[in-house]
Parts: C-alpha cells; sequence; structure tokens
C-alpha cells in the first residue's frame, strides 16, 4: 500500500486544528498482544475523559489559584491573624471554599469514571485478554510468580488513584485485568504526555543515563515496583547487552507485563513477584550494576522506602547506581499554594504517602541506607515522546500538579 | 460472564474512603451529570464519525448537514422530540409545581394507618 503523502497546505484563517493544544486523539496509542480491544465509544470515553483532566488543568485551575490569592488567603489571616505557615493549613483554608471544592470534585469524578470506563474495557474481555497473555507466557521461565507473597498494608488499604483492587488483585487463575485497566487507560491522566507506549519516562531515564553517565554499561539492571514495565522496557531496549528485572507484588501487572514485553519484541526482561523490600531469598549481594524505580517511592510507607534503599544499596556491586525518578520534593522556596495542590493526590487520590514522601530528606535517607553523601546523584527528567504525534512536556507549560511529566532524579554511586 | 462481571465490577468502590467536597447529595447529582455529559461526548463523536464515514464514501455531501432544511412533516417530528425530551428530563420540576397547587395532598404513609382502620 503507497504511504500517503500529507498534501502541502498553507496556513487556513481561522484552521481551528491550526490552534489545536490538547491531547492528541486515543487511536495513536501503541497496541501490542494483550493490549484490550477498544471500540469506538471506549475511545472516545477516554478521548473525553483526558479532555476533562486537560480543562480542569488549563482552565479551572487558575480560578482555583485567583480565590486562594483573593479570598483564602485574606479569610486565613483575618480569622487567625497571621500567613498561612504550612501546605495543610492551605490546603484545609481552601476546602472551605467553592473554587477549590468544585475543582476537586470534577477532578475525583473524572479519576472514578476513568477508573470505571477502564475497568469495562478490561472486564468485559477479560477471558480473551487472559487466553491472549496465557498464550504468550505460560511456561516462559522468566515470569516467576510468589502465590504466598503477603501483600502489605501501604498497598492493600488504600487501592492507589482510586483503581479498585489496585496491582495485586485477581479475578480469576491467570488474570491479567488489572494490568490491562491499568495499561490502556492510564493515557486519561497522562494526556498523551507519556507517549505512545506510556514510556516516556523509561525514556527519559535512559537518555538522563547516557548523557550523565555516558560510560555507564550495565549488564544487570533491577527495577523495583515497575508494574507492566512501561518506564523498564526503554532500559531493556537501550542496553540490549544486560538483563533486566522486573520486581512487583502484583500477579496481574507482572503477567500482563511480560506478555507486553514479548509481544513488542523486548526479550531481554523477566518478571519478579517479590517486595523489594526484602529481595535476600532471591537476589544476592552485589548482583545488579543498575537499580531503578520510577514513580514508585510515593507509594510506599517510610519503613517500606528505608527497606528498599537499603536493598538497593546490598543488590549493587560496588561501582553500581540507583536512580531512583519522582515528582519534586516539597522545598521552603516552594509557595504552600503550589504544595498544598501537589498534595491533592494524597488526601483526594488515593496516594496516601504522597504527602509525607515528599517532605522527606531523601539525600539523608540515602545516607543512612549506606551511600556515601558525595556519591548522592541529583539531576530532572522529562518524559520523552514521538513529538510528532504526542504533546511534549518540556514545551508544555500547563500545570497539572503532581501529574506533569517532569521529574527528579535522586540517585547514588554505591 | 465477562459482561455480568462488567457491569457489577467496573464501578467497583476502590478501598478507602471517597472524599466529598461539596454537599453529598450535591455532588451525588453532579457525578451522575458528569457521567452523563461523559455519554453525551461519546455520541456526539460517534455521530461525527458517522457523517465523516458518509463523506468519504461520497454519501452524505460536504455542508450538507448544516445546511438540511427538515420538511413540515420532519420539522414538526423533531420539534416534537425536543418537546418530549425536555419534559421527560424536567419531570421533577412538574412534579414540584403540582404538589404547590395541590391541595389536600396526603403521602402513601399517612394514608396506612387511615387505610388500616376496621
Amino acid at each position: 500500500m503507497p504511504t500517503p503523502t500529507p498534501a502541502v497546505s498553507q496556513p487556513v484563517p481561522n484552521d481551528p486544528a491550526a490552534q489545536y493544544d490538547g491531547p492528541p486523539d486515543y487511536r495513536v496509542i501503541g497496541r501490542h498482544g494483550v493490549f484490550p480491544d477498544t471500540s469506538h465509544d471506549e475511545i472516545e470515553r477516554i478521548n473525553f475523559l483526558a479532555q476533562m483532566n486537560r480543562h480542569l488543568a488549563a482552565r479551572v485551575v487558575p480560578g482555583v489559584k485567583a480565590a486562594y490569592d483573593a479570598r483564602v488567603v485574606p479569610a486565613f489571616e483575618a480569622k487567625h491573624g497571621r500567613p498561612i505557615a504550612t501546605r495543610h493549613e492551605a490546603r484545609k483554608a481552601m476546602l472551605e471554599d467553592p473554587a477549590f471544592c468544585t475543582w476537586s470534585a470534577l477532578r475525583r469524578m473524572t479519576m472514578e469514571q476513568r477508573q470505571q470506563a477502564g475497568r469495562w474495557t478490561a472486564i468485559r474481555q477479560r477471558e480473551a485478554l487472559n487466553a491472549r497473555a496465557a498464550a504468550l507466557i505460560d511456561g516462559d521461565p522468566r515470569l516467576s510468580l510468589n502465590p504466598a507473597l503477603k501483600i502489605p498494608r501501604y498497598v492493600s488499604a488504600v487501592d492507589h488513584h482510586c483503581m479498585p483492587g489496585s496491582y495485586h488483585s485477581e479475578y480469576v487463575p491467570g488474570d491479567v485485568t488489572n494490568g490491562a485497566n491499568y495499561d490502556h487507560a492510564g493515557f486519561v491522566t497522562t494526556g498523551g504526555l507519556l507517549g505512545k507506549f506510556s514510556d516516556g519516562g523509561g525514556h527519559a531515564v535512559v537518555k538522563w543515563v547516557k548523557k550523565n553517565l555516558p560510560d555507564f554499561a550495565p549488564k544487570r539492571i533491577l527495577e523495583i515496583g515497575g508494574t507492566v514495565g512501561h518506564s523498564s522496557l526503554p532500559l531493556a531496549l537501550a542496553f540490549p547487552e544486560a538483563e533486566l528485572t522486573i520486581v512487583d507484588l502484583g500477579a496481574p501487572v507482572l503477567r500482563y507485563g511480560l506478555a507486553r514485553a514479548k509481544s513488542l519484541g523486548v526479550e531481554n526482561v523477566r518478571f519478579v513477584q517479590a517486595s523489594g523490600e526484602d529481595l535476600r531469598g532471591i537476589f544476592a549481594d552485589g548482583s545488579f550494576d543498575w537499580v531503578q524505580t520510577t514513580m514508585f517511592l510515593h507509594e510506599l510507607s517510610t519503613p517500606a522506602l528505608r527497606n528498599i534503599m537499603r536493598e538497593s544499596k546490598r543488590l549493587l556491586r560496588p561501582g553500581g547506581i540507583v536512580l531512583h525518578v519522582e515528582q519534586p520534593q516539597y522545598t521552603p522556596d516552594m509557595p504552600l499554594f503550589e504544595q498544598a495542590m501537589r498534595d491533592w493526590d494524597a488526601f483526594y487520590n488515593n496516594e496516601p504517602f504522597w504527602s509525607h514522601m515528599h517532605e522527606m530528606d531523601l539525600d539523608a535517607e540515602m545516607e543512612a541506607a549506606g551511600f556515601a553523601r558525595d556519591a548522592i546523584i541529583h539531576g530532572g527528567v522529562y518524559g520523552v515522546v514521538d513529538r510528532e504525534l504526542f504533546p511534549d512536556a518540556a514545551e508544555d507549560d500547563t500545570e497539572d500538579y503532581g501529574r506533569k511529566a517532569a521529574w527528579h532524579v535522586i540517585g547514588a554511586v554505591a | 460472564m465477562s459482561f455480568a462481571d462488567a457491569l457489577k465490577d467496573a464501578g467497583a468502590k476502590p478501598a478507602g474512603k471517597r472524599p466529598y467536597f461539596l454537599d453529598a447529595q450535591v455532588e451525588k447529582v453532579l457525578a451522575i451529570t458528569m457521567s452523563l455529559a461523559q455519554e453525551l461526548a461519546v455520541a456526539r463523536q460517534r455521530n461525527d464519525t458517522l457523517e465523516r464515514l458518509l463523506k468519504a464514501k461520497g454519501i452524505l455531501a460536504e455542508g450538507e448537514v448544516d445546511t438540511f432544511v427538515p420538511d413540515k412533516a420532519a420539522a414538526a417530528e423533531r420539534q416534537m422530540w425536543n418537546q418530549e425530551f425536555i419534559a421527560r428530563i424536567l419531570r421533577i420540576v412538574q412534579q414540584e409545581n403540582e404538589a404547590a397547587a395541590a391541595s389536600g395532598d396526603v403521602a402513601s404513609g399517612e394514608m396506612a394507618d387511615e387505610l388500616a382502620e376496621g
């Protein structure tokens, strides 16, 4: 079939397409062997919900900020005789204001609708998806499950981002439902900022490593909390000589992850069901050249974060590298309004560790885990996507507090 | 049984109490409204898809929908559909207004004792 050549056209006055600024149509998303089938209406539901998030971020949040400045701050100061002192005071004061409450109600509803939409699509074809996954992964030694693994309370008590059953619940033997929901409808939240295969975070990490550690040639890479491998597969592709191990608590995401990787032609991966807090029975000391976590630390607890940092130190060979990619920490120079808005997910989107994690002194935690202070690494990365089809996070000035594809890197050399 | 499972479980509550930001009853109605807005958008896009397919197949000409003028009978049918639709969705307003004008109206529960008397 000949490739259609786009017509070279002059700008058309008032051409709405030329003025378009927002998420791409969902149909540009990358599909693979276990990607759920999506009907016309299921796709449009996702498009609508992605536009809802875009509208809330671009067109409603400025009103929330204006109300904070014009109403919330003066009302707090009149009542207390002093300025707002903490992000928690800022958030609680905003809960008295209709602008914040309306935005919050709509933002929560959009997430609830996204979960229902994605789960509808995944559950209605569950048997078919499970069969497709089984055909790809049954008997493959690169999948190692542990049905006896205890799911810790930081995962089981509150389903992260309102995702019923989280990453780990299984509805039938060999189930991939929750992996399929997590994968195919995450577009609603990212609006395409993570790219065709939701892997812009992983590509960003690779770009950062190649630029900042040009001589680093890892052979054994571990990603802890890698779920379906969105951020991990770019590492395996960038270092084809390496073997990438993905560890996660959830069997459905691991099954789905291996099937997805294989159907995308990524073979140098394996998926292991285990807790990153304690991998002693599985991996010996110094087993890895690189330990990676991406958008993961905020879904833990203080003891779990400390255990994982200690495990990463134990698992690295001398000279190996650990990198954690996360949203920026709260610092004294970050305005309290921004801190309170970034805290929203902690209180209203089922990310209960988000708030405390983002105020921790991560350098001190890394040091306590055994890394030398002068070996600690800091950096910043933006999602790397196919810019023909997807918006570029580095150029997007819409602030969707806590959800933008712009992250900090904290790491260390062991 | 995936359809039945989807009906039951797609809307399952995630673990963790749901926060409410507005009056809970108001927020409930807003949530229903936003779901309907979503489904309206889906229906509208489906319609747009159909129009584009019909144009691509040469069945519908560019601008034909926008310049469409129904004949008298079709116009009446379409306007009656609008009237019926509005009456359906605003029945609660009709009921409230009829209640305000009614006298001697009783609640079913209030009638229960009267009817039970021997």
